[in-house]
């Protein structure tokens, strides 16, 4: 349920970055995401929701691709890395320490964008709201 | 087709949501007071934590609430009963609050008051254990609750959320007599995910463990003491 949410400040962020480009609207290919596995998103729920939510925009067809970033935490006492376990209440192994430091697995990162320009630029002269130019060609 | 091009952007995800509670938090500063974002599952005791707290409070502090757990207007009635102001938050049906939504609440708060008399904004967050943690409103302290009916094994279950939580709040003690819950193993479970959290033990309907709660509030109010930024007219 939250992933439509999440969806949508991705668009809020991603219509952030293309005011970077204005006033041309890049054609995006794909947008790479780093998700940890400790935070409250679901990856397939979110792919889901975002191929639903780009229809018709000028993200139509973007693809998401999100790479997992996995939990792990250091152990405050000896250093030591290691992969909590909620079935072993996150403990280190080593030396059975509560999970003090997250070194990943916290991650929501647009990491990059892959896109183009479909026709050459018509820079200063196009109007800040031009459309997408794909369909033309 | 077109000359593939990549842009590195190591974005938040949130960043949207991140910028306008930035935006937030410095409306916050400049009034100078204490944001308090109140997270938990439905019926955990947000309402009744207010109740009871702006009550006790509400001679030493000025403090307002924004509501975004609403499921009746009988909520608000029951905050506002005690003398504090209530705007309720239009959230739809969302899961959670974000800072925009916060914000509109910010906008009708301000048609009623000056927030630069505020002491404390309590912000009920919708009762969710999961995405609230997630989404920053701006506030400067989180607070979890986490009562005793809701069984020991919660704070491993929804671990984000009471990782992200500066105080929690373990309610309704008064019904630990009649459930087989150990809320030592409670407290336990909740300093494995976040072993710098403060946790207190209460009971709304008895007012136990609220002292301490209250201790720790007033530290927190004395600790966000700013000098008044400057902001955007
Ligand atoms: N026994 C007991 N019940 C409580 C306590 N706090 C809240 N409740 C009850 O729990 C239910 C939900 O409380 P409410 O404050 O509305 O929860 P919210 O949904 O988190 O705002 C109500 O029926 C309250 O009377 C408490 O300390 N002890
Ligand atoms: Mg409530
Ligand atoms: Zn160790
Ligand atoms: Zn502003
Ligand atoms: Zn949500």
């Amino acid at each position: 349920m939250h992933e439509v949410d999440m969806t949508r400040c991705l668009l809020l962020s991603m219509n952030e970055w293309k005011q970077q480009h204005a006033p041309r609207v890049p054609a995006v290919d794909r947008v790479h995401l780093e998700v940890g596995t400790f935070t409250c998103v679901e990856p397939d729920q979110l792919v889901v929701t975002w191929a639903d939510a780009v229809k018709g925009s000028w993200l139509d067809g973007a693809e998401l691709v999100i790479e997992s970033v996995p939990l792990v935490g250091r152990c405050v006492r000896c250093q030591a890395t290691y992969s909590p376990d909620p079935a072993d209440g996150f403990r280190s192994p080593c030396c059975q320490h509560p999970m003090e430091e997250i070194v990943s697995g916290r991650e929501l990162r647009i990491r990059s964008v892959a896109y183009g320009f479909d026709t050459a630029p018509s820079a200063s002269t196009a109007p800040p709201t031009a459309s997408h130019p794909a369909a033309a060609g | 087709m077109h000359m593939p091009l990549e842009d590195s952007l190591g974005l938040n995800l949130l960043a949207a949501n991140q910028h306008r509670a930035e935006h937030n938090r410095e409306h916050f500063d400049a009034w100078n007071l204490l944001c308090l974002n109140v997270m938990s599952s439905p019926g955990a005791g947000k309402t009744s934590l207010l109740e009871r707290s702006l009550a006790a409070l509400s001679g030493r502090w000025a403090m307002a609430v924004l509501e975004g757990d609403m499921t009746t207007l009988l909520d608000a009635e029951r905050l506002e009963a005690v003398g504090i102001p209530v705007v309720p938050i239009t959230t739809g049906r969302a899961c959670h609050l974000d800072a925009a939504m916060v914000s509109g609440g910010l906008k009708l708060l301000r048609q009623r008051l000056d927030p630069a008399a505020l002491d404390i904004l309590w912000v009920e967050n919708v009762g969710n254990l999961v995405c609230p943690a997630e989404f920053a409103i701006g506030e400067h302290r989180k607070v979890a609750l986490l009562s005793v009916t809701e069984g020991d094994d919660k704070p491993l279950k929804y671990p984000v959320m009471f990782r992200e939580a500066d105080c929690v709040l373990i309610t309704k003690v008064d019904l630990l007599p009649h459930l087989p819950v150990d809320v030592e193993r409670i407290e336990a479970h909740i300093r494995q995910v976040n072993p710098r959290t403060a946790v207190f033990r209460l009971s709304a309907t008895t007012g136990e463990g609220f002292e301490a709660w209250h201790d720790w509030l007033d530290a927190q109010r004395q600790a966000v003491q700013t000098s008044p930024a400057l902001l955007h007219a």
